[in-house]
């Protein structure tokens, strides 16, 4: 707020954050197939795209979309498709392409009622399990959640950066409610933008062994086309890339894709604080529930009770050295959900302390008010 | 909890009353233009047209938390049902504001009454406009925006060639909502009884 004349506001909705944080971390691909409440996704970058020199495609459903968008990572070009619920069971089997072969890619789901058609314009928190274990097979994969529309613009470009160093699909959740939210937001300068772009090889061609390990665990990527011979396949792989059934180097194979990204953890886990140093009862919340919960939070402060809230940016690899922290700290930890429950397990699963824990599951399509968590934090 | 940082303004109506583009505009004029916080939510059916419709905008001067109303200070009414819906939460000392050809039982005597859509049509010529007389007197009335940002929220975002038609109309609701005494209004929404409870 120093210089009100640099910092000029800006009215946007959280999807057209989102096409803003894309295309400002470097995305020219967009391949999806309309669907509520993600649409405006589609529809800003249907324009965007082209007039900065990138694709966009609409399919004909989500399965193709999601192909689509490995094929361009591949031929080097920083790629997203964005859906909702129904959209996302559809894109599962092609992710776990992407996990297998290491493709770089942003999946951004915003959530609404489910299961199935469900409740096309209410939202919900119902695909959070599903974005970590919705395609087959023991996969590495990073889910990260927004509750702003600057969240929207700054988490989208982590997803990139992630995405790329890590050579890993980042899915981003969003809900209905940060989805249609407008927000009068300043959005960064290109120059005040970190971007990371996948490592390229440098040896020469005939030396490139494209799934080779090296001390970060992610092989050097090159494009399709540029000279570099690459075999692309969803079968389990040596580090040439030819599928094999030799037993270690199977397992080699698996438990580097797994360890890339935990020796990465403390970049990829992150997560927001706000009143946990003398807190003794918190909240761990995400997505447009955190900001009920920061309400809730100050409400409860007012009334002298020493409450606190974790938010979760990163769900999975579930943050669990913090959470793990505040759960020492501090006696009950309530866990707001517009779903039964599904990080509330996650949080039930790493608690080894005296902390006990309250969850509050809401599924008739509306938004979890600050009362209903300031009932928690009064009484319990 | 009273939240005095915040001001809270809900548009409600049937779905084609163009509601959520007037919340839009105010928004913008407050937001984008005056360089508030502000937050823009809505609620809507899987239906193009009817079905309740209903669209708030959070104004303050600090962060915003909660992006929906928590208790509403100005109440946009466009329809009898949404007024019947939407007038719980008001604020004792908030302000109803109505349309005073479609809504007819008052919940209380703290109500302005203009009839939106018959100025728009008899006056402007399309009852289409409607949304954007209301907005002008909601946006005097509620005192959160600058009105030279309003109309400059509004030229931005109206469909070209609609520019002057929609700026007549929000200079219209202005001028009618310019009659209105507030002081001369109840302090509270509450019946006067329910003080001495």
């Amino acid at each position: 707020m120093e210089n009100p004349e640099k910092q000029k506001k800006v009215l946007l909705q959280g999807n057209e954050a989102i096409v803003a944080g894309a295309l400002a971390a470097g995305c020219r691909f967009f391949a999806g197939y309309p669907i509520t409440p993600a649409s405006e996704i589609s529809e800003l970058l249907s324009v965007r795209l082209p007039e900065l020199g990138g694709t966009f495609i609409q399919m004909e459903d989500e399965i193709a979309s999601m192909g689509a968008v490995v094929g361009a990572s591949l031929a080097g070009t920083k790629s997203m498709t964005a859906t909702s619920g129904p959209g996302f069971s559809l894109i599962q089997e092609n992710l776990g392409y992407a996990c297998i072969t290491e493709t770089p890619c942003v999946i951004v789901d915003v959530m609404r009622g489910g299961p199935s058609t469900g409740l096309a314009t209410n939202p919900s928190q119902g695909d959070v399990q599903m974005a970590r274990w919705g395609t087959h097979g023991d996969h590495p994969i990073i889910v990260l959640a927004v509750s702003s529309v600057a969240d929207c613009f700054s988490i989208t470009v982590k997803a990139f950066n992630l995405s790329e160093k890590y050579r890993t699909p980042v899915i981003l959740l969003s809900d209905e409610v940060v989805a249609h939210t407008r927000e009068s937001v300043v959005l960064p300068e290109d120059e005040q933008i970190r971007v990371f772009d996948r490592v390229r090889p440098d040896v020469p061609p005939e030396w490139y062994k494209p799934y080779a390990d090296n001390n970060r665990g992610v092989p050097d990527m090159a494009s399709f086309g540029d000279g570099y011979r690459h075999h692309v396949t969803g079968l389990v792989h040596d580090e040439k890339g030819y599928p094999t059934q030799d037993p270690q180097e199977i397992d080699q194979f698996l438990r580097r894709i797994h360890s890339k990204i935990s020796k990465g953890f403390n970049e990829i886990q992150v997560v927001k604080t706000f009143l946990m140093e003398d807190a003794e009862i918190f909240v761990i919340a995400y997505g447009s529930v955190a900001r009920s919960a920061l309400r809730a939070v100050r409400d409860a402060r007012k009334a002298g009770i020493k409450a606190g809230l974790l938010q979760l940016v990163t769900l999975f690899p579930f943050p669990r050295k913090s959470v793990d922290t505040y759960l020492r700290q501090c006696r009950v930890a309530v866990v707001p959900e517009m779903n039964l429950g599904q990080m509330g397990r996650e949080v039930s699963r790493v608690n080894q302390s005296d902390c006990r824990i309250v969850k509050h599951n809401k599924i008739d399509g509306q938004l979890i008010t600050p009362d209903e968590i300031l009932k928690h934090l009064t009484t319990v | 909890m009273k939240n005095e940082e915040r001001y809270e303004i809900r548009f409600s109506g049937s779905g084609g009353q163009g509601i959520i583009t007037a919340a839009v505009v105010m928004a913008d004029g407050a937001g984008g233009f005056d360089n508030k916080h502000v937050c823009q939510t809505q609620s809507y059916g899987p239906e193009a047209r009817g079905g309740k419709s209903k669209a708030e905008v959070v104004i303050s001067n600090s962060p915003i938390d909660y992006p929906k109303a928590l208790s509403v200070d100005l109440l946009l009414a466009m329809n009898q049902a949404a007024c019947d819906a939407y007038f719980f939460d008001l604020k004792p000392d908030g302000l109803l504001i109505v349309d005073g050809g479609l809504v007819q039982q008052l919940p209380t005597s703290r109500s302005v009454s203009i009839p939106f859509t018959k100025i728009a049509k008899e006056v402007i010529g399309r009852e289409l406009v409607a949304n954007m007389v209301a907005l002008g007197a909601v946006g005097f009335l509620s005192g959160q925006v600058a009105l030279g940002s309003l109309e400059q929220a509004l030229l931005s975002r109206v469909p070209k060639g609609t520019e002057n038609m929609n700026s007549d109309a929000l200079h219209a609701g202005i001028e009618e909502a310019k009659k209105i005494d507030l002081d001369a209004l109840p302090r509270s929404v509450l019946a006067e009884w329910d003080d001495e409870l």
